[in-house]
């Protein structure tokens, strides 16, 4: 076991570093989080900015048009990232993250040069039709049909947990073309142009107030079965080489943004006297150690995933782990709050601390979204238990 | 980086698992159950042929010359082995008592009591030893067992830590100073963390084991998901330990790359956490028969509660993780 990088890793690191420096004092103010075009500005600016300096795709491959960057390296550029406060990936996360790795190894010659570089150039983003009213957890269940048409698919359903469809020029969509009943193997993976009639959207309001997600409609929207990616009814396949792409560095961000929280909530429990409360150090000593040993757990999922070259199950461990780890730092934020806590915003006035109000209140509706999002607690504890240890199917 | 077991790693902890089957199977350590001596001078001594207590310990002292990542893997398996008898006490005495490296002498360890005759003081394996530290504050000192006031005490808590109380604990001659004492809490939180980590993964293994042979309803209890999550739960809180344990060991070997103390004491502190909570649920999962003498899920917790009073305290753990965050 070797915590220390080598002079390679640590080179990338230094240059990383220095280019984060000099370029983020050039961004663009951030627009509020309800204006959606400027929002698409400003992420795919950024977007822009990495791809010129060739940080674009950090893991993807070099053939994908990628940096084609370590595990380790890739552990580095999130460290970096979160440190120099960067811009998250935003509106680019499908496109970046999902749709892309998908095309690179399952799209045509054709499909790879027509989506691949405008994704990393920032010029066209994407969003994700996967679950359905009727698909949660149970996504091989979807019921969205595709009638073959000649040279077309007629796509009409719905989905739901659309984000950035308004802003989004393609769909990664997942649809059924066999049998009613025929589970994960009639589904078929379809890149859906957002510009095509028959498309309507409705956002949904989240229990935060905001809209980062909503309802797609598909009413007879034709897709051309060229850009169907990979075989008819062979979707479900396809969908779960996505996650071949993943190198233990999912989460990573959020639990050295955890750190930085955790501190501050440390620096205003300080200023206001909570910290004479022994309960409220423990508190802080705890969380703090179970922030340490998940990035000690995030780096050894990452060294796993640099020797065998595919992600390892300990991924469910970690993320389990984080969620709900990140909804107690959230409570004791709301908890040092006091009744600042039942307003959501900023107090005028108000001492400010290196957390603000608002962060305080807005983290902890958010916490609520982390252990539902990108697979329940229940589902990765299911995971865990008939994947990891074995435990018969229930 | 490479934060994996390497190969030397890996071998250490195939060659201490091997050992343990071999020399220290379950049946055989609890044909010990209650009584005065658990581990015999022959089993101590295998123990030391091995390095388990002079690991650490310079080559030009007599020791391995291994780091502390090194003694995590390896006291990692003795815990899951249930091995007896004061392991930790006798591997942060190599180089500090005579005889404690190479398994002539078992050393046992005791916090020193902070109010005086507030409580009794509790001495494990006190029959076996040939040395005591006494773990002050700001100091180490040795005392001889032999001359102590000890009232063996009838029943202990956990069947294989015998059990002795001196209502009054002379001071000792100093072996230690302050740094001294530093890091032998440093290093106890470390490595009885990975014993600790060691009782939690054997408790993992055991209920899932359970899960998948007992059935009810006609299927194992295993597929039922209340069961499954239990278990779901015991892994998550080893593994997470595990990787506290692993973190604080490289850094004290590594110490560029973080805070060392931080580390140690946020890896006490969950590894007593995941042990506690592993070995209460496996009695869970395992029915009216987890209540049973002969089941020997009480005796993975039993354990941890002994090595829980070994570390400093959660509170005061979680305390100096606080302040170094």
């Amino acid at each position: 076991m070797d915590l220390r990088y080598s002079e390679s890793e640590e080179s990338f690191r230094s240059g990383l570093r220095e280019w984060l420096a000099e370029v983020l004092a050039k961004l663009p103010p951030k627009p509020s989080h309800l204006d959606w075009p400027g929002r698409r500005a400003y992420d795919t600016t950024w977007q822009r900015m990495l791809f010129d300096a060739g940080y674009a795709g950090i893991d993807w491959p070099v053939e994908g048009g990628g940096r084609g960057a370590s595990p380790v390296e890739q552990l580095i550029y999130l460290e970096e990232l979160e440190r120099a406060h960067a811009p998250y990936v935003g509106v680019n996360f499908v496109g970046l993250l999902h749709a892309g790795p998908t095309v690179i190894v399952e799209g045509t010659p054709e499909q790879r040069a027509r989506f691949l570089p405008p994704i990393l150039r920032g010029d066209e983003v994407w969003c994700q039709g996967f679950s359905e009213p009727g698909a949660g957890s149970d996504l091989a269940s979807l019921r969205t049909r595709a009638e073959r048409d000649g040279d077309e698919y007629v796509v009409t359903g719905q989905k739901i947990w659309t984000s950035h469809a308004e802003v989004a020029d393609f769909c990664e969509l997942l649809v059924r073309t066999g049998p009613e009943d025929s589970r994960h193997r009639g589904i078929t993976w379809l890149i859906l142009p957002m510009d095509r009639p028959g498309i309507d959207f409705r956002p949904l309001r989240t229990i935060a107030g905001s809209t980062e997600f909503g309802e797609l409609f598909l009413d007879g929207v034709r897709v051309p079965v060229a850009n169907r990616l990979g075989d008819e009814n062979d979707g479900w396949r396809v969908t779960m080489t996505t996650l071949s792409f993943e190198r233990g560095t999912a989460f990573v961000g959020e639990v050295l943004q955890s750190m930085e929280l955790l501190r501050g909530l440390r620096a205003i429990a300080q200023s206001t006297g909570a910290w004479d409360e022994a309960s409220v150090r423990r508190r802080v000593g705890h969380l703090g150690a179970e922030l340490d040993a998940l990035w000690a757990l995030a780096r050894r999922n990452v060294s796993q995933a640099a020797r065998t070259g595919v992600p390892g199950i300990g991924g469910s461990v970690y993320k389990l782990a984080l969620s709900e780890l990140r909804q107690r730092i959230a409570d004791l934020g709301m908890d040092l709050a006091g009744s600042a806590g039942l307003v959501f915003g900023d107090i005028p006035g108000a001492r400010n601390g290196p957390v603000g109000n608002l962060e305080i209140v807005s983290t902890w509706v958010h916490s609520f979204s982390r252990t539902i999002a990108a697979g329940t607690s229940q589902i990765q504890r299911n995971i865990i238990a008939e994947r990891i240890l074995g435990l018969p199917k229930g | 980086m490479d934060f994996e077991l390497s190969e030397d790693e890996v071998a250490l902890a195939d060659g201490m698992r091997r050992l343990c089957a071999g020399r220290f199977p379950l049946d055989r350590i609890r044909a010990a159950e209650g009584e005065r001596v658990v581990i015999d001078p022959s089993g101590w001594s295998e123990l030391a042929d091995a390095g388990v207590f002079s690991l650490r310990l310079a080559e030009d002292a007599g020791g391995l010359g291994l780091g502390t990542a090194a003694a995590a893997v390896v006291f990692e398996e003795l815990g899951r082995a249930l091995v007896p008898g004061p392991i930790l006490a006798s591997h942060l005495a190599a180089g500090l008592v005579e005889g404690a490296a190479d398994g002539k002498v078992m050393v046992g360890a005791v916090h020193k009591p902070r109010a005086h005759g507030a409580a009794p003081v509790v001495i494990e394996h006190l029959g076996s030893l040939g040395a005591l530290v006494v773990v002050g504050d700001d100091a180490l000192a040795l005392l001889d067992p032999a001359a102590l006031d000890a009232v063996a005490v009838d029943r202990s808590l956990d069947p294989l830590t015998p059990l002795w109380r001196v209502d009054h604990l002379p001071a000792g001659d100093a072996v230690g100073g302050p740094d001294d004492a530093a890091r032998w809490r440093r290093d106890a939180s470390v490595l009885g963390g990975a014993l600790l980590v060691g009782l939690a993964a054997a408790t993992v293994d055991l209920a899932v084991a359970y899960a998948k042979e007992r059935r009810q309803f006609g299927k194992p209890i295993g597929s039922f998901q209340a069961v499954k999550h239990l278990c779901a739960d015991m892994l998550v809180r080893s593994e997470v330990a595990r990787a506290a344990v692993h973190a604080a060991a490289v850094t004290i070997d590594q110490p560029d790359v973080g805070d060392a103390l931080r580390a140690a004491a946020g890896a006490g502190l969950l590894a007593v956490e995941a042990a506690m909570a592993n070995g209460k649920t496996c009695i869970q999962v395992h029915g009216g028969m987890g209540f049973t003498w002969e089941v020997p899920a009480h005796l993975y917790l039993m354990r941890a509660r002994v090595l829980a009073d070994e570390l400093e305290g959660s509170d005061t753990l979680a305390e100096l993780v606080a302040e170094r965050y």
